[in-house]
C-alpha cells in the first residue's frame, strides 16, 4: 500500500504539508529572527534519515533583520543547487537551549526516488533490516539528474 | 478602480498615527541650519503620505523611488540626515525595519577576483528592511585601474536598486563635484537615483549655534569672553584648508575641555565653586594655534 506518493521526504517542519511559497517562508524566518534565532541554510543530496549534517551554504545569518536578506540566500542556494534537498535552520543559542529550533526543507529534487527496504535473514532466523534510500545508488552529482 | 470607501479622506489622521510630525520637528529642532535639505525631506515625507492614502482607497500604487544622493562637504550632516531620514520612512511604512548600514568603498569592493560579489551581498543583506548609506560613493569607480572591482559593486547595486526597491534604500553621500561626476559616468546609477539633495556649509552664526547646541548637551556653558572667542575662532578656522564644518566645532570644543581641565588641575590648591567645572573661559579657546596661524606663525592642522 503507497502511504507516501511521489516518496516525499518528511524530515522537518511543514514536512507533511504541500511545498512552502515564497511568502510562507518569509513569514517563518520572521518568527525565528523575532526570536532571536541565527538562521542558516543546508544542502543536502543524501536523503537518509540519519544524514544529519547537511552542507552549509555560506555561514549562519546571525546579525540580519529582514527576512529578504535571508531569501536572497535561499534563491541563491536554489539557483546553485536546483535538484538537491535545501533546507532553513535557526540556531538558539540561549543559555539552556543552544540547540535547534527550527528546521525545514525549502526545496527538494524534481523526483524522488524514495527508500528501499532491505531484510537478511541471520542465524537463527534473525531478521536485520536495512534502509537505504534509491538515490544513494548512484554517486554524488549524478543522483537526481 | 477606485474602491468604495469614505467620500472625505483623512490625512490629518493619517499623519497624527504616523508620528512623522514628531519626527520632522525632531529634525527641525536639533539640527541646526540646513534649510533646503528640511525642506526637501518635509517634501519627501508628504509625498509618501499622500502615496499612502491612495493606495488605501485603492489608486494605483507604484512604490515611489526612495534612493537619494546627499552631497556637500564633510561635517554637513550628511550622515546624521540619513539616520533620521531611515526612522522617518519606517515611521510611514516604507521600509520594513529601518536600521541604517553605513558602509564605505572598502565594505564592498574586494581585493582579489571572487571577492567583490560576496563582500557586497553581504553587506546588502544586511541593510535589507533597511537604509543602506554609501559615502564617499565616488570611490567605487575607478576607470584609471582595469584591476579594480568597483564596477561590479556597482552593477551588484543597481540590480539590486532596482529588482528589490520595496526591500532596500539606498543613500550615497560624497563632495557634489566628484559625485556628479560619478553619475554621469554611470547612466544607470542616475536613472535610479530619485532624490538628489545638496548640504550647503554652515554660516558662522550657525556654526556658534552648533556649538551651543553641543555644549548644553555636554553639560558646559561658556563665559562672555569665551564667546567672542569662539566666534573669532569660528570666523580664523573657516578660512583655513581641512574644516569640516560641525566636526571640526566639536574637536575645537573637545580640546577647549582639555584646556580647561588642564588649567583646573594646575589650580587645584584653591578650592572653586561648582560652576567653574562647567565653565569654558576665554583663554581656553585663545590657546589654540589657529590664532598663531592667523599672525602667520605656524603651519595649518585641524586647528589645535
Amino acid at each position: 500500500m503507497m502511504t507516501n506518493h511521489g516518496n516525499r521526504v518528511t524530515q522537518g517542519q511543514f514536512s507533511f504539508l504541500p511545498d512552502l511559497t515564497d511568502a510562507q517562508i518569509t513569514k517563518q524566518i520572521e518568527y525565528a529572527l523575532k526570536n532571536d534565532w541565527a538562521v542558516g541554510v543546508e544542502y543536502t543530496d543524501d536523503p537518509h534519515p540519519r544524514n544529519t549534517y547537511w552542507e552549509m551554504f555560506g555561514n549562519p545569518m546571525f546579525d540580519l533583520k529582514d527576512p529578504a536578506g535571508i531569501l536572497m540566500e535561499i534563491n541563491n542556494c536554489r539557483k546553485t543547487f536546483p535538484n538537491h534537498y535545501i533546507r532553513v535552520t535557526a540556531f538558539d543559542s540561549t543559555r539552556g537551549w543552544e540547540t535547534l529550533r527550527m528546521s525545514y526543507i525549502v526545496n527538494r529534487p524534481k523526483q524522488e526516488p524514495g527508500f528501499g527496504l532491505a531484510r537478511t535473514e541471520g542465524p537463527s532466523r534473525q531478521i536485520h533490516y536495512r534502509v537505504s534510500s534509491y538515490a544513494t545508488d548512484k554517486p554524488e552529482g549524478e543522483r537526481y539528474t | 478602480m477606485l474602491a468604495p470607501g469614505p467620500q472625505s479622506l483623512d490625512l490629518e489622521a493619517l499623519y497624527r498615527e504616523s508620528n512623522v510630525g514628531e519626527l520632522l520637528e525632531a529634525l527641525d529642532r536639533e539640527l541646526v541650519g540646513l534649510a533646503p535639505v528640511k525642506r526637501r525631506v518635509r517634501e519627501i515625507a508628504a509625498l509618501l503620505l499622500v502615496e499612502k492614502l491612495r493606495r488605501s482607497i485603492g489608486l494605483q500604487a507604484e512604490p515611489p523611488p526612495l534612493h537619494m544622493s546627499f552631497t556637500g562637504n564633510p561635517g554637513t550632516g550628511k550622515t546624521t540626515v540619513a539616520m533620521r531620514m531611515a526612522s522617518i520612512l519606517h515611521a510611514l511604512g516604507y521600509v520594513r525595519k529601518g536600521q541604517l548600514v553605513a558602509v564605505t568603498r572598502d565594505d564592498l569592493v574586494g581585493q582579489y577576483i571572487g571577492h567583490t560579489a560576496p563582500k557586497t551581498k553581504e553587506v546588502l543583506k544586511r541593510a535589507m528592511g533597511g537604509v543602506l548609506f554609501i559615502d564617499e560613493a565616488y570611490y567605487l569607480y575607478r576607470p584609471e585601474n582595469e584591476r579594480d572591482y568597483g564596477q561590479e559593486a556597482i552593477e551588484i547595486l543597481l540590480q539590486v536598486m532596482e529588482s528589490q526597491r520595496d526591500d532596500l534604500v539606498v543613500i550615497f553621500a560624497g563632495y557634489k563635484d566628484r559625485m556628479d561626476r560619478f553619475f554621469s559616468s554611470n547612466p544607470g546609477m542616475m536613472s535610479r537615483v530619485a532624490h538628489h539633495i545638496d548640504f550647503p556649509d554652515y554660516s558662522e552664526d550657525e556654526l556658534m549655534a552648533i556649538a551651543g547646541l553641543m555644549l548644553r548637551r555636554m553639560q558646559y556653558e561658556l563665559s562672555d569672553a569665551a564667546v567672542t572667542a569662539l566666534r573669532e575662532y569660528i570666523a580664523l578656522r573657516r578660512t583655513q584648508p581641512r574644516f569640516s564644518n560641525a566636526r571640526s566645532i566639536r574637536n575645537a570644543l573637545d580640546r577647549a575641555r582639555l584646556r580647561q581641565a588642564n588649567r583646573l588641575v594646575e589650580g587645584r590648591d584653591q578650592p572653586f565653586a561648582p560652576e567653574t567645572l562647567s565653565t569654558i573661559e576665554a583663554e581656553d579657546i585663545r590657546a589654540s594655534r589657529v590664532f598663531n596661524i592667523a599672525t602667520g606663525a605656524v603651519g595649518a592642522g585641524d586647528g589645535e
